[in-house]
């Protein structure tokens, strides 16, 4: 299948690329065809700063377990920081 | 004389795209001798990538001409194909008029190759599927292959972050015979997305054939993926390659 579809996030933070660490203003995330991972499908996201073009990338593809798997993590690493993390 | 597998040439090059913009192509041209004919590859949603380049390299090798436009050459042209890929997507993908002027730029480069035949076959994939029924009913080719393509027929679901729209109200204006190559076990398109195109051509009388494979889904011909079925692809290669032999041969050939 190809599901087409692609959730938008809106993000503060960074990240490092090929050419060093740059802003992170959003991500797409969606579900389908992956371009590396030996998968029919993947749960992908990319972390972009739109305003420095196409190459401001960080890009993940993940087996759908996996991607759960690390829902559960940053839920449960925001849950151990406690107030810090609110 | 080298085996005609051997006997191509490959490589970038410019064309002119919609609204006169120069972009990006993959060029892989036969080495073998005579009057050919061209084939417009069109790359699926994940871009201009290697698997789709060899495709176009598996049509020179059985003497044909094969421009891969890139699609996405507008996030930039020397943007590595995956980023690019995932900034078109992000946007919303290609608009069809875009589509239609960069799909038109590759055929009448096809056509001015010195020894092309005048005919050009269009073959896309996944949205590249939809993408060639789009070339077919807008552009005048004179073969069509349709794999996998999603969203010609059926119903766009409200909010979808994709700008598409379906096209089976354009059938009728399809001016070219259509092969169309589908996984049964696909859910874009369905079985059902499928019978209503293939409905409307009935009703339109336009020449097409379509298969649809068991035990197959969508990707079926994508070597690299678990979803590759080798019955299936190899059995719709040999239609392909069967289907381009009677369209896009030369006249009185």
């Amino acid at each position: 299948m190809c599901s087409y579809v692609t959730v938008p996030a809106s993000l503060t933070g960074s990240a490092k690329g090929p050419d060093g660490w740059f802003s992170v203003t959003s991500a797409s995330v969606y579900f389908d065809h992956p371009f590396h991972a030996p998968l029919d499908h993947s749960l992908n996201i990319d972390f972009v700063d739109r305003a420095h073009g196409p190459s401001a990338r960080v890009a993940v593809e993940l087996s759908a377990d996996s991607a759960r798997e690390l829902v559960r993590c940053i839920e449960a690493a925001l849950a151990a920081a406690g107030s810090a993390a609110l | 004389m080298a085996p005609r597998e051997e006997a191509l040439t490959a490589a970038n090059v410019f064309i002119s795209g919609h609204g006169g913009d120069s972009i990006n192509a993959y060029q892989a041209l036969t080495g073998e001798e005579g009057p050919r004919a061209g084939v417009l590859v069109i790359h699926h949603l994940p871009g201009w990538d290697s698997p789709t380049k060899e495709i176009a390299r598996k049509f020179a090798s059985r003497g044909y001409n094969a421009i891969c436009p890139n699609l996405y050459a507008r996030e930039g042209l020397d943007v590595d194909a995956d980023d690019a890929a995932a900034a078109a997507r992000a946007k919303g993908g290609v608009p069809d008029e875009q589509f239609v002027g960069d799909a038109g730029g590759a055929i009448d480069a096809l056509r001015a190759l010195p020894n092309s035949n005048g005919k050009v076959g269009v073959i896309g994939y996944c949205s590249g599927g939809r993408q060639s029924f789009l070339t077919a009913v807008s552009l005048p080719v004179d073969a069509a292959v349709d794999c996998y393509g999603a969203f010609v027929t059926g119903t766009i679901p409200e909010g979808w972050p994709l700008k598409v729209t379906t096209l089976v109200d354009k059938t009728g204006s399809l001016a070219c015979p259509l092969l169309g190559l589908f996984g049964a076990e696909d859910q874009f398109p369905t079985p059902e997305h499928v019978a209503e195109l293939e409905q409307a051509l009935i009703a339109h009388d336009k020449t097409y054939e379509f298969h649809s494979y068991e035990g197959a889904g969508h990707a079926f011909f994508s070597v690299d993926r678990p979803a590759y079925r080798p019955e299936a692809a190899l059995d719709g290669w040999q239609r392909i390659f069967s289907w381009f032999e009677k369209y896009l041969a030369a006249e009185g050939v």
